[in-house]
């Protein structure tokens, strides 16, 4: 079974984020980039199908600038067998990403598709299910378990108030939580080793990919803050305070 | 301008969200549809039907709907589409799984969660875990667009709109439904309810969670968890709140054991009044909090619950 796993580059998670003072866009210059916590959690699951012998091979896969070759990198160095990077420096939407995914999706035939629920810059939680759509394949969101047996995948999903299991027809797509494993780190020797695994590059127009979409980003500006309030000396102060002051409680 | 909301619904019961979903479809203006899809929901349609502001209520009631599998529901969904310039869900994760479906099959972008309506074609919405609010205006015919409901006031109850079955029915060779494993509580569901009681990994353990009990049963609360107490496998990740869990805006908020991580803070800090509890007179969450509490909460929590 060959499994595709997608990641992005994103601001790293803990980078306090500060908005540009024209209020265009969130200021990434000199800010330390990473791979998204979700996409991990993907490269990890795909690793882990290798390790256990159900996959066969492990193909990573990013859409963005040149720089996210580091990200590619560090997937290969978890334990993907090679890398397709397609190298745009556009701004490239949930449904841009999408597009281009499913290209590779038509030229690489992967049985499954394994990609972060979201990413942490961007909050969409879009891509995985657009990708789903577009190739026309099953899809398991939020996913916290994966078992593939009978040709068929069972996805255990995260769902609001619990936890929702679904078989799905292969080939399918998967999104993954945070529950569903614990990425490991990249080792020394994996990391060197990396190195010289393959990458491709390719771009969106050798695709064939029309990646702008139609949506514009007017502004950007920080949350209104929220002030700080008092501090109560005890349990009594505190149940007098929401009682009489806040009002919150009876 | 005509809008489609697809109603949240579970166990044959209209979820809270969609009043609230219906009050943002008010405020981009235009006639309001609600879906309502899934098998044997004639009590949902008629619940539908009661909100403010529905002009009519589109009922797709049929086996392949059941449990609202993200593949079926999306076609039945773009089959309907045309007939309006803007579909909304609740940013939940039935909205979150099959919105995305039909703005692809749509080639249209779709507008994640949005908090605010500028105008019809310009919403607000947080980024970055909600460290940054971008406003972002879609040129796209087509508006797919999920809400996080807790950002808009609920519309009221007391309307009868009309209720029409909608034939449509497609086929679902993708997935199947095997099961699901709902957490079982009397308590109030964490999105909705008016107080929300949460602990962090100062809790020690999962087994301490038992403390919050007596206080969540006191003030009728519902009760969460942060992220470092799901990862620390105190409790289920369902009981998470924050960017990468739930987004609760209670009128009281009562933060225990928890330090306040920024993606914390993202899941609650629009709640009326937040209450932190913590020995770390540090701890970034006082920064927040309207009344904070340095204590011990094992000794805290025990003398709150008889002092209420």
């Amino acid at each position: 079974m060959k499994v595709l796993v997608a990641v992005k580059r994103v601001i790293d998670y803990n980078v306090k984020i500060r908005v540009k003072p024209d209020h265009s866009d969130v200021d990434l210059t000199n800010v330390k980039m990473a791979m998204n916590p979700f996409c991990e959690i993907a490269v990890e699951e795909a690793v882990r199908l290798k390790e256990a012998g159900t996959a066969t091979e492990v193909v990573a896969v990013t859409v963005g600038p040149k720089a996210a070759q580091e990200q590619l990198r560090t997937a290969l160095a978890l334990g993907a067998d090679r890398a397709i990077h397609v190298q745009t420096d556009e701004r490239v939407e949930s449904l841009g990403a999408a597009k281009v995914l499913a290209k590779v999706v038509e030229e690489e035939q992967p049985d499954l598709v394994i990609l972060g629920k979201q990413a942490i810059d961007s909050d969409n939680n879009q891509t995985g299910q657009m990708l789903a759509a577009l190739t026309g394949r099953a899809q398991g969101t939020f996913a916290s378990e994966l078992k593939v047996e009978d040709g068929k995948l069972t996805v255990t999903r995260e769902i609001d108030g619990g936890l929702q299991t679904l078989s799905l027809a292969l080939p399918a797509v998967v999104t993954t939580d945070l529950r569903l494993n614990e990425p490991r780190y990249a080792k020394l020797p994996d990391i060197m080793k990396a190195k010289k695994k393959p990458l491709d590059t390719k771009t969106p127009e050798e695709l064939g990919v029309e990646i702008a979409g139609k949506l514009k980003l007017v502004g950007v500006e920080p949350p209104a803050e929220r002030q700080g309030g008092v501090k109560v000396g005890s349990v009594d102060e505190l149940v007098d305070k929401l009682k009489n002051e806040a009002k919150v409680i009876s | 301008m005509s809008i489609l909301v697809l109603a949240e619904h579970h166990d044959g019961q209209l979820a809270e969200a969609t009043a609230h979903v219906v009050a943002a479809g008010r405020a981009i203006g235009g006639d309001i549809d609600v879906l309502v899809a899934g098998e044997n929901v004639g009590a949902v349609a008629e619940a539908t039907a009661g909100l403010e502001g529905v002009a009519r209520v589109r009922v797709a009631d049929h086996a392949v709907y059941a449990h609202q599998l993200a593949e079926p529901l999306g076609e039945l969904l773009v089959a309907l589409a045309d007939d309006y310039t803007h579909v909304l869900a609740a940013a939940s994760t039935t909205g979150k799984n099959v919105m995305p479906r039909l703005a692809a099959l749509k080639d249209v972008s779709q507008i994640s969660e949005i908090i605010a309506v500028e105008s019809a074609d310009t919403f607000k919405r947080p980024i970055y875990a909600g460290n940054a609010i971008a406003t972002v205006q879609s040129e796209d015919a087509l508006k797919v667009i999920t809400v996080r409901a807790t950002a808009f006031d609920a519309v009221s109850t007391g309307a009868s709109a009309d209720v029409e079955a909608v034939d449509t029915v497609v086929d679902n060779a993708l997935s199947s439904f095997v099961g699901e494993e709902l957490a079982q509580s009397d308590r109030p569901e964490l999105g909705a309810a008016k107080v929300v009681i949460s602990g962090g990994r100062g809790m020690g353990n999962g087994e301490n969670f038992k403390l919050l009990d007596g206080i969540a049963d006191k003030l009728g609360a519902a009760i969460g968890a942060s992220r470092a107490a799901v990862d620390a496998g105190f409790v289920p990740n369902d009981m998470q709140v924050g960017q990468t869990g739930k987004i609760v805006a209670p009128e009281l908020y009562i933060a225990v054991g928890i330090s306040g991580a920024i993606q914390h803070l993202a899941g609650m800090k629009d709640s009326k009044v937040i209450v932190a509890i913590n020995k770390d007179e540090e701890a970034p969450i006082f920064q927040v909090a309207d009344y904070g509490l340095v204590a011990d909460l094992f000794e805290a929590l025990p003398e709150l619950e008889q002092k209420l």
